[in-house]
């Protein structure tokens, strides 16, 4: 997490022009944490941070009835290099779902996608991540679990 | 989790599990209305009919603007302008409708139970956009919603509903959804136009005093005087029911603590509200007409999630 947090600030020397947004619900935990990790390193410059439930922009909405959770995003994504953060990478639907949202919210400059764990068979869409954790083969019938208290991720 | 229900054909089908849900996604949905663009894709697959044989300003465009927002496809029918005129009956217009691959039917009818009758004969979901003097869910929900976003909670809080209970559906769903989240309910009018035996049906207070019961209260909702679904005469003149229970800034100002005010809509000023409390600090009657529609989105796509594929 800490190499991560060190890559973003690398590729971004500007903190001003940037905006981190997690993904609702399990993303809430790495981007909070990524966002105070760089908000010790960087204690003088502004960090724009929010977080995105795509739940009303998913295409399975008929499936299956899945409930919103919050959004706050208290800031103009205008012109912005937006960050989304979110735990594992897997099918690249929910990503999907959140540009779809984003749009709603403004034109950003630019968008990347910094991931936890990025699950690299069975993507469903063309989505990669632009920075990320770490890389695991896996089949679908396994199931990735990221446990926080022991900071570990875990393959089934 | 999802909502116990198909339609929503009133409160009283609900368990306090649904309402919260519905009140919850609501919350969601009233921050995508403060979005530059207020419209998400979710139902985008979805048709739905807003069958009004009756009236209405606020609902329906509320309604419309519901589904607008969910992105789904919306067909507007006023029994007025259409075939109805011509001797159709209701279950032959609806299922005409619904062979054009219509998902959702949002209705408004002046004969109580109609939407109930629906349900038993066609596939898709029914949302009661109010039924003659049965009930008005929607209504009610989003009442309860500005009730909770404005004073917190609905758990304890004492709520009068003022006026012609006896020909309300807002009052009897009111009276449903309130007893439902644990508020204590109060209604308050001329004895003339409160039902009999409802302190023993429904289990609330009755009161025919208004300062009594403004003195009691959190939250008043004050209910519209409907002269056109009163077929004899309740009370002798509308100066005269001003006069007793109209709620007046006079009135407001004697008591001892600021109560909010409500009122359904349409209002008629200077009969059951005077125009200075309408439009005071108190009055958060526009806000309800604002939360109408997060709510109404709310239970369209809670409905639209349970439609099988």
């Amino acid at each position: 997490m800490r190499r991560l947090a060190h890559q973003l600030l690398e590729n971004h020397l500007n903190l001003g022009n940037v905006v981190f947004i997690g993904l609702q619900p399990r993303g809430i935990q790495v981007s909070a944490k990524m966002v105070d990790m760089i908000r010790e390193l960087c204690p003088n410059d502004p960090v724009h941070y929010g977080v995105l439930d795509i739940t009303f922009y998913r295409d399975d909405v008929r499936e299956e009835l899945h409930l919103a959770n919050k959004t706050d995003i208290s800031f103009s994504i205008e012109g912005k290099i937006v960050i989304l953060i979110d735990d594992v990478l897997y099918t690249g639907r929910t990503i999907r779902a959140a540009l779809d949202a984003l749009q709603d919210f403004g034109r950003p400059q630019k968008i990347e996608l910094c991931v936890l764990v990025n699950r690299r068979f069975n993507r469903e869409l063309p989505i990669q991540p632009d920075y990320c954790g770490k890389s695991i083969d896996t089949i679908i019938s396994q199931k990735v679990k990221v446990e926080w208290d022991k900071e570990q991720v875990i393959l089934y | 989790m999802q909502l116990s229900t198909k339609h929503l054909l009133g409160i009283k089908d609900l368990s306090p599990e649904d309402i919260s849900l519905i009140l919850d996604t609501a919350t969601q949905f009233k921050e995508v209305l403060q979005r530059p663009v207020k419209k998400v894709p979710s139902l985008r697959d979805v048709t739905i009919v807003n069958l009004f044989y009756e009236n209405s300003t606020r609902t329906r465009i509320s309604f419309e603007l519901a589904e607008k927002r969910l992105g789904a496809d919306t067909i507007n029918f006023s029994a007025s302008a259409s075939s109805v005129s011509k001797g159709e009956t209701l279950l032959d217009t609806v299922n005409n409708i619904l062979s054009m691959k219509v998902d959702m039917v949002v209705m408004r009818h002046s004969a109580s139970g109609a939407p109930h009758f629906l349900a038993q004969h066609i596939p898709a979901a029914i949302v009661n956009a109010g039924d003659g003097i049965n009930e008005h869910p929607t209504q009610a929900l989003l009442d309860a919603f500005s009730i909770k976003e404005k004073t917190g909670s609905l758990e304890g809080k004492k709520i009068v509903l003022i006026g012609d209970i006896m020909h309300s559906r807002v009052a009897l769903s009111n009276i449903y959804l309130l007893k439902k989240m644990g508020a204590e309910v109060m209604v308050a009018g001329p004895p003339t136009l409160i039902p009999k035996y409802i302190k023993e049906a429904l289990d609330i207070k009755v009161e025919y005093n208004l300062k009594n019961a403004l003195e009691w209260c959190d939250v008043a909702n004050v209910l519209r005087i409907q002269l056109e679904r009163q077929n004899q005469v309740l009370f002798s003149s509308l100066r005269e029911y001003n006069l007793a229970y109209g709620v007046s800034k006079k009135l407001l100002d004697g008591l001892k603590k600021e109560i909010v005010i409500m009122h359904p809509g349409p209002i008629n000023r200077g009969v059951e509200i005077d125009s200075d409390v309408a439009d005071s600090k108190q009055s958060i009657i526009l806000q309800q007409v604002e939360n109408g529609v997060a709510v109404r989105m709310a239970v369209l796509y809670l409905l639209a999630g349970k439609r099988a594929i």
